[in-house]
């Protein structure tokens, strides 16, 4: 009987199910439609492209009231990438060097690299944002201190300012680059592109060292011609672009400093609380990966004569890098996710722009959804896709 | 196949929530209890006191409903709702009306397919300044950062406020009034904007309240009132006229204290109307004839409900100025109940 051929069988039960499957998602997507339309409720994108009307207070790129909605969310887009991309940063160092430590054997350090993955993994990220949050409000000087002709308190080497509502740091401009005084976006691909010639020049001469190490035994010092490969363009090209520096002003504005760059307190406090909750998960990953590695490594290293550090960076950590980095791309979208909890603290993320104040104004709930979702899936899949590159380069080689 | 029955129970689910929508009037009376969207906590306006029994001015106007409707003006249920979450609350049909310092706008009444059923504050946007930050004008705020509710009219009108004098500010935005005023407090931002009544119920709470002030300029237009949901008209005619009764009960001197015997012995042919000892208003709305002999009882009239909760005896202090009645030069002007 057919019912007994097993290939038969299944197949024509997962047609089936497949069948209903389409059949009720299609019956929910008719349903919502058809109670949208009782509710006079229609699906429009119309609204990105009317202006936004309000203010953001941290915008990358040029941005008034006037700006649309489309732009506030490509603000917000930017926004949000830069938290990230700062917080996956931090959070891996932070994660890399309390993973490393916990396996010391001094007890001291380990005991308090276990205290710290303990205390920050388990309080919820939310909470670290608003205790950062509150406490650099609170505990910072407010930044009328800075200012004025005889302020209570002087800038930091002339420099720098920290205050309740952000720090303050000189921002570099190019007096005599493309673009004249204004400066273009120009001078920076320059210098960019000077640093990744730089970035490929050490990279053909750390393999070139290890060729003639390989074929003669003795490994050149290349320390001082990668520093002068990395330093020399830049000081040329600061030298001939005409680098100065934009020093924030206390006498300027009455309320706030202006000038240089402000990375503000709700951007700090973002950025510094997914990083220490992330690294404490990361921490567990690498101490998790570095226990991978069999003990017999490490004993066949020093019996080869390896000091430590180089049984560490040479022997283990490579291989620890294949258990350590499948759980890390999971570490890195938490963190793209998680930081859509910026609007706890004003910080103008997507979710702050088009799923906060847009959908509010414009009262586009679905559409606004609708597209934060297919930006964090996009963005989701991205860093996934980007990731397993780095771990297919990364992992067994088979031969 | 287990996914298909639990779509299925979705969808069902579904329908009956699309079909919940249609008569409010008989969900608030089969449920026994009205759900009235408030504010997550403004003094004066509408928060829980000691006993965590909601207080204030919006309160009322909940209560006074539930009054006319249920019976009972302990029947509601208070739903806070942030300046985000305010909307979707009503359009889903959370809570049946909103009672929450909400600014009637062309775009909301139409685009958001809401009904404005009055207006029971004039108000208008303010700025609320430290004394010591030396500061006499709005317009003297070039530079300034600003902290101000996320989601709010307001934010629009700063904005244009702001791009119409040609100077410049930073916004911090926030969700609620309490991070509002923590924020404000501790110097992370120069002034805090809102509803002027809204900051001088916010001043009321400081500790040192002589140490702030509101600067001269009022930026905007904002007429608070009551909202219900487009399409509903029967619900929203309920709870216009529980509000114009309240108004009209002060202008024709009916109060909580005097509504009995009024109700009795009056010779004013509205005071019968209005209190249902004469004609059959109620009867009209689907109501009995005391609904609004209820509200004025419970809730007192609009100038008893004022006088309690925001007046001028109150920490939060605010004149009666536009919101008077039109006889003494205000706004306030009900249609004739009739």
């Amino acid at each position: 009987m057919l019912l007994n051929d097993t290939r038969y069988r299944s197949l024509t039960l997962q047609a089936i199910a497949a069948i209903l499957l389409a059949l009720s998602l299609g019956y929910i997507v008719s349903n919502l439609l058809a109670n949208l339309a009782a509710q006079d409720l229609n699906i429009s994108f119309e609204f990105l492209g009317s202006p936004a009307g309000y203010d953001i207070n941290q915008t990358l790129i040029d941005y008034t009231s006037q700006s649309s909605n489309m732009r506030a969310a490509v603000v917000g887009i930017i926004n949000t990438l830069l938290v990230a991309f700062l917080a996956c940063i931090t959070a891996t160092v932070f994660g890399v060097i309390a993973g490393v430590l916990r396996l010391s054997n001094n007890w001291l350090v380990a005991k308090l690299m276990s205290f710290y993955v303990e205390i920050f993994r388990n309080i919820p990220v939310l909470i670290w944002i608003l205790i950062i949050y509150t406490i650099m409000t609170a505990v910072m000087p407010g930044a009328r201190s800075y200012l004025g002709d005889d302020p209570d308190i002087d800038l930091l080497g002339g420099l720098f300012a920290f205050t309740n509502r952000g720090v303050y740091i000189p921002a570099p401009f190019f007096t005599s680059g493309i673009g004249g005084e204004e400066g273009s976006v120009i001078n920076w691909l320059i210098v960019i592109a000077a640093l990744f010639g730089s970035l490929f020049a050490t990279r053909f001469m750390t393999a070139r060292a290890n060729k003639i190490q390989e074929d003669t035994g003795v490994r050149p010092n290349t320390l001082f011609i990668n520093l002068a490969i990395w330093l020399v363009p830049l000081v040329v090209l600061a030298f001939i672009l005409g680098l100065s520096w934009d020093i924030p002003d206390p006498l300027a504005n009455r309320f706030n400093l202006r000038g240089g760059i402000q990375i503000g307190a709700p951007l700090i406090a973002l950025w510094f609380a997914l990083s220490i909750y992330t690294g404490a998960f990361i921490a567990e990953n690498v101490r998790a990966g570095i226990q991978a590695v069999s003990k017999g490594q490490t004993e066949a290293a020093s019996a080869l004569g390896l000091r430590p550090n180089r049984t560490m960076s040479l022997v283990v950590l490579p291989q620890a890098l294949r258990v350590i980095i499948p759980p890390l791309i999971s570490q890195y979208l938490n963190i793209t996710k998680n930081s859509s909890l910026a609007i706890a603290v004003g910080y103008a993320d997507i979710t702050a722009t088009l799923g906060g104040i847009t959908l509010n104004q414009t009262g586009r709930a679905i559409e606004c959804v609708l597209l934060l979702m297919l930006f964090y899936l996009t963005i989701s899949l991205l860093i996934s896709a980007v990731m397993n590159v780095y771990n297919n380069a990364m992992k067994l080689k088979e031969r | 196949m287990n996914k298909s029955v639990i779509f299925g129970a979705l969808t069902i689910a579904g329908l009956t929530a699309g079909a919940a929508a249609a008569a409010t009037l008989d969900d608030v009376k089969a449920r026994g209890k009205l759900n009235c969207g408030v504010t997550t906590g403004l003094v004066g306006f509408a928060a829980p006191d000691a006993n965590g029994e909601w207080k204030g001015f919006d309160v009322a106007v909940c209560r006074a409903v539930a009054a006319a409707v249920l019976g009972d003006a302990t029947a509601v249920e208070f739903v806070p709702t942030t300046g985000k979450t305010r909307f979707t609350a009503l359009a889903s049909g959370e809570i049946d009306m909103l009672a929450r310092n909400t600014t009637w706008t062309f775009s909301r009444d139409v685009d958001l397919k809401f009904d404005f059923v009055g207006v029971n504050y004039y108000d208008g946007q303010g700025f609320l300044v430290p004394k010591s930050l030396g500061v006499s004008s709005a317009k003297d705020l070039d530079g300034a950062t600003v902290c101000i509710q996320t989601g709010t009219t307001t934010e629009l009108n700063l904005a244009d406020f702001f791009r119409a004098n040609n100077i410049s500010y930073e916004p911090v935005p926030i969700e609620t009034n309490a991070e509002g005023t923590q924020q404000y407090l501790a110097g992370a931002c120069d002034t805090y904007t809102t509803d002027a009544s809204g900051l001088a119920a916010t001043r009321a709470t400081f500790e040192n309240p002589g140490d702030h002030m509101l600067l001269p300029e009022i930026v905007s237009k904002e007429p608070l009132g009551p909202l219900v949901r487009h399409g509903d008209n029967e619900w929203g005619d309920i709870v216009r006229w529980t509000l114009n009764a309240l108004i009209t009960a002060e202008e024709l001197g009916v109060s909580s204290a005097n509504v009995a015997e009024m109700a009795t012995s009056t010779n004013n042919p509205e005071v019968a109307r209005l209190l249902g000892t004469e004609g059959t208003l109620g009867e009209m709305l689907g109501l009995d004839a005391e609904w609004a002999k209820r509200a004025i009882e419970t809730q007192g009239n609009y100038g008893e409900i004022f006088a309690t909760n925001i007046g001028e005896d109150t920490p939060i202090g605010l004149a009666r100025g536009l919101n008077a009645q039109w006889t003494d030069g205000g706004l306030l002007y009900s249609p004739p109940f009739r």
